[in-house]
C-alpha cells in the first residue's frame, strides 16, 4: 500500500523542486567540475545497480523462462528446454485464460469503481464533520488503514466463518434465517464478496484521508465564488473541487488499479482462489500453474501476460505521465 | 451559513455508523483473542471479553518457531528499509539538487520500477534464488524487499530534499562547510521527519510481504511473521482464539508505528502537494 501514497502525492503534488536547482558544480575549476559532474552519477549509482540487479533482471528472467519448458524434471536436472512460442500459443489456445482475464479485469473495476466512489463521498464527509466527530471518524479510517494485509485477511476469515462467524449471526437476526451457518467460500460469487468487502474496506481510508487532505487545499473563495453564483453541493463539486483535483483523482484511480489488479494475499489466504479455482485472479492462476502445478515456464509466460494486461489497462495514465514528465523537464 | 438541524445530524450520524464499521473488524480482532474459548465458539456472540484471558496469546507464542520467525521478520524488515533509506537518501539528493544528462530517464526508471508486479514475478526470482543456491535464507529476501521500498523511498525523499530551502545549504557552504558537510548539518536534521514518514511506509511493506517468502523459504524456521500467521491457522485448525491472538501480535508493531507517525506521515506526504 505504500506505494500508492508516494504516486498520488506524486502526481497530485506538482513536483516543488523541479526547475530550481542550478546545474551541478558551474563555475570553480575544470578538476573540481569534472568531479562534480561525476557526483550525481556516483549518488545514484547504488540505487541504478540494486535496481537492475534484484529487478531487471528477474524482469529478463522472466521472459526467457516463458520461452522454456520447466517442469519438475527440468528443474531437479537443471535443463534449460526451449519451446520458442509453445507456452504462450497453450496459454492463448486455452479457454481458461481469457475467463480468467476477463474476471480479473471485471474484479480491478468493480473494486476500484466501489473504492473511487466511496472513498470520495468518506472525503467529503470529513470536511463536513465538526473537530471531534473527524478525528473520531480518522482515527477509525486509520486503524483499518494500518491493519497488516494477512492480518486482516485473518480477521475477515474469522467474520465470515460459517459456525461462529459475526456476519452469519447479525444476518440471520435481522431475519434472513437461511444465512445461519451459511458458507462464504463455498461459492463463486460469495467469496468474492468477502474478497472485495476486505480489500475496499482496506483501501477507502487511504482514498478519504487524502482526499480529505487534498480538498483543504483548495483556496476557500472558489468555493464562495460558487455558492454565490446559487451552485448546490453537485454542482460546486463538478465545477470545483473535481477539476481542481483532477490529478489527485487520475493518480489515485491508477494506483488502486494497480494495487486491486495485483491483490494476492487477500485472495490466496481467503480460499487459495478456491471454490474450483474460481475466484483466481491473474496473478493466482499464475502462481496456481507455475509454482503449485509445478509448470514453471508455463507460469512466468501467464506471468508475462499479466504484466502486459496491466500495463494495458494502465496504458492511458502512464501516457499522461510520460508527457507530463516531457513537459515539465 | 445556518445548516437545519437535519442537515447537521446525518453527517454525524454517517459518520458514527462509518466509523464503527472500520473499527469492528480491529476490534473484533483483540476481542476475540482475550475472550476465553467458551465465549468464542458461543451460539450468540459475546461482544466484550469479559472474562479477559491470555490463553490464546500463550498458545501463539508458544506456537513452534514463533520467536525465530519474529527474529526474522524484524531483521529482515529493519535491515531492508535501512538499507534502502540510505540508498535512496544519496540518489534523491542528486535527483533533486543536481541538474545531469540523463536525469529524466533515470527519473522514469524509477517511476516504472515503482509499479514492478512483485506478486507475478515470483517464478523467476524463484529460480534466480535457486540458482545462487540461497533458498531459505533471509539474505535474498532482504535484497528483494529493500528493492521492493527503494522506488517509493527514493521518490518519496526527493519531495522532501527539495523542500529544503538551497539557500541553507548554501549559507552552510560560505561559512565554511563543505558540502558534505553542509549536508549533513544541515541538510539531514530538517530531512528527519521525511526519513520517519518514509520509513513507514517502506516498514509496512516488508512486514507485510507474503508471495516471495511463500515461495523462497519453504523451511519452517526460515519464514517471517506472514507466512506463520497465514498458516496458524490450518495448523491449529479452528482455534481462532489462537488465531486472532496471533493476528494481533502481528499487527500491534504496525498499528502502533503508524498512530504514532500517521499524522507526520499525512501530513508530510500531502505538503507538497499544497505547495505546488
Amino acid at each position: 500500500m505504500a506505494v500508492q501514497l508516494d504516486d498520488a502525492v506524486e502526481k497530485a503534488a506538482p513536483r516543488i523542486g523541479k526547475g530550481g536547482a542550478p546545474p551541478a558544480g558551474r563555475g570553480t575549476g575544470s578538476r573540481r567540475s569534472r568531479v562534480a559532474r561525476g557526483t550525481p552519477y556516483l549518488l545514484l549509482l547504488p540505487a541504478l545497480l540494486a535496481t537492475a540487479v534484484f529487478l531487471g533482471w528477474p524482469m529478463v528472467r522472466n521472459i526467457l523462462l516463458s520461452f522454456q519448458t520447466l517442469n519438475m524434471k527440468e528443474l531437479i536436472q537443471h535443463l534449460t528446454v526451449w519451446t520458442g512460442t509453445g507456452n504462450f500459443q497453450e496459454i492463448l489456445g486455452s479457454g481458461e485464460f481469457w475467463r480468467v482475464t476477463v474476471r480479473t479485469i471485471v474484479f480491478t473495476g468493480v473494486n476500484v469503481v466501489l473504492i473511487m466512489v466511496l472513498g470520495v463521498l468518506i472525503g467529503l464527509l470529513l470536511a463536513r464533520l465538526g473537530k471531534k466527530m473527524r478525528l473520531t471518524l480518522s482515527v477509525a479510517l486509520v486503524l483499518a488503514w494500518a491493519m497488516p494485509v494477512i492480518a486482516a485477511t485473518t480477521v475477515f476469515q474469522w467474520l465470515f466463518d460459517s459456525r461462529y462467524g459475526v456476519a452469519n449471526w447479525v444476518l440471520d437476526q435481522l431475519g434472513w434465517h437461511s444465512m445461519a451457518h451459511y458458507d462464504w467460500v463455498g461459492t463463486q460469487l460469495s467469496t468474492f464478496f468477502v474478497i472485495t468487502l476486505l480489500i475496499v474496506w482496506q483501501s477507502l481510508p487511504f482514498v478519504a484521508l487524502n482526499l480529505y487532505a487534498a480538498t483543504t487545499t483548495i483556496p476557500k473563495e472558489l468555493y464562495e465564488a460558487a455558492r454565490m453564483d446559487g451552485a448546490g453541493t453537485w454542482k460546486v463539486f463538478t465545477s470545483v473541487t473535481f477539476p481542481f483535483l483532477k490529478p489527485f483523482f487520475l493518480a489515485t484511480t491508477f494506483l488502486e488499479v494497480i494495487w486491486v489488479f495485483k491483490a494476492f494475499p487477500q485472495i490466496f489466504a481467503i480460499n487459495k482462489g478456491g471454490p474450483d479455482r474460481l475466484t483466481e485472479t491473474l496473478p493466482i492462476y499464475a502462481f496456481t500453474e507455475g509454482v503449485g502445478n509445478l509448470h514453471f515456464g508455463m507460469g512466468a509466460a501467464i506471468s508475462l501476460l499479466t504484466i502486459l494486461v496491466l500495463l494495458g489497462m494502465t496504458a492511458y495514465y502512464l501516457r499522461l505521465t510520460l508527457k507530463q514528465e516531457e513537459d515539465e523537464l | 451559513m445556518k445548516r437545519s438541524l437535519a442537515g447537521r445530524i446525518w453527517p454525524n450520524a454517517t459518520a458514527i455508523v462509518l466509523a464503527i464499521g472500520f473499527v469492528f473488524p480491529v476490534y473484533w480482532m483483540f476481542n476475540t483473542a482475550f475472550k476465553p474459548t467458551g465465549d468464542i465458539i458461543s451460539d450468540v456472540p459475546v461482544w466484550f471479553p469479559v472474562n479477559g484471558t491470555f490463553e490464546h496469546f500463550v498458545t501463539a507464542v508458544n506456537a513452534p518457531n514463533f520467536w525465530t520467525l519474529a527474529g526474522n521478520s524484524v531483521l529482515v524488515t529493519v535491515l531492508a528499509v535501512g538499507l534502502s533509506l540510505l540508498i535512496a537518501l544519496c540518489g534523491s539528493f542528486a535527483i533533486s539538487r543536481m541538474r545531469f544528462k540523463g536525469r529524466k530517464g533515470i527519473l522514469l526508471t524509477f517511476m516504472v520500477a515503482q509499479m514492478a508486479p512483485w506478486e507475478v514475478m515470483v517464478i523467476s526470482i524463484y529460480m534466480i534464488v535457486r540458482d545462487a543456491d540461497l533458498l531459505n535464507s533471509l539474505v535474498p529476501l532482504t535484497f528483494f524487499y529493500m528493492l521492493m521500498v527503494l522506488p517509493f523511498t527514493l521518490l518519496t525523499l526527493r519531495g522532501y530534499v527539495a523542500a529544503v530551502p538551497k539557500e541553507l545549504e548554501e549559507s552552510a557552504m560560505v561559512d565554511g562547510c563543505s558540502r558534505r558537510q553542509a549536508f549533513v548539518k544541515v541538510v539531514f536534521p530538517l530531512l528527519a521527519p521525511g526519513l520517519m514518514a518514509t520509513s513507514l511506509f517502506g516498514f509496512i511493506t516488508a512486514w507485510n510481504e507474503f508471495p516471495l517468502v511463500l515461495v523462497l523459504n519453504k523451511e519452517p524456521a526460515k519464514g517471517t511473521l506472514p507466512l506463520w500467521l497465514s498458516q496458524f491457522q490450518s495448523q491449529f485448525g479452528d482455534d481462532w482464539g489462537a488465531t486472532m491472538a496471533a493476528a494481533s501480535i502481528f499487527a500491534i508493531p504496525i498499528l502502533i508505528l503508524f498512530l504514532f507517525l500517521q499524522r507526520k506521515a499525512v501530513g508530510g506526504l500531502t505538503a507538497g502537494a499544497v505547495k505546488g
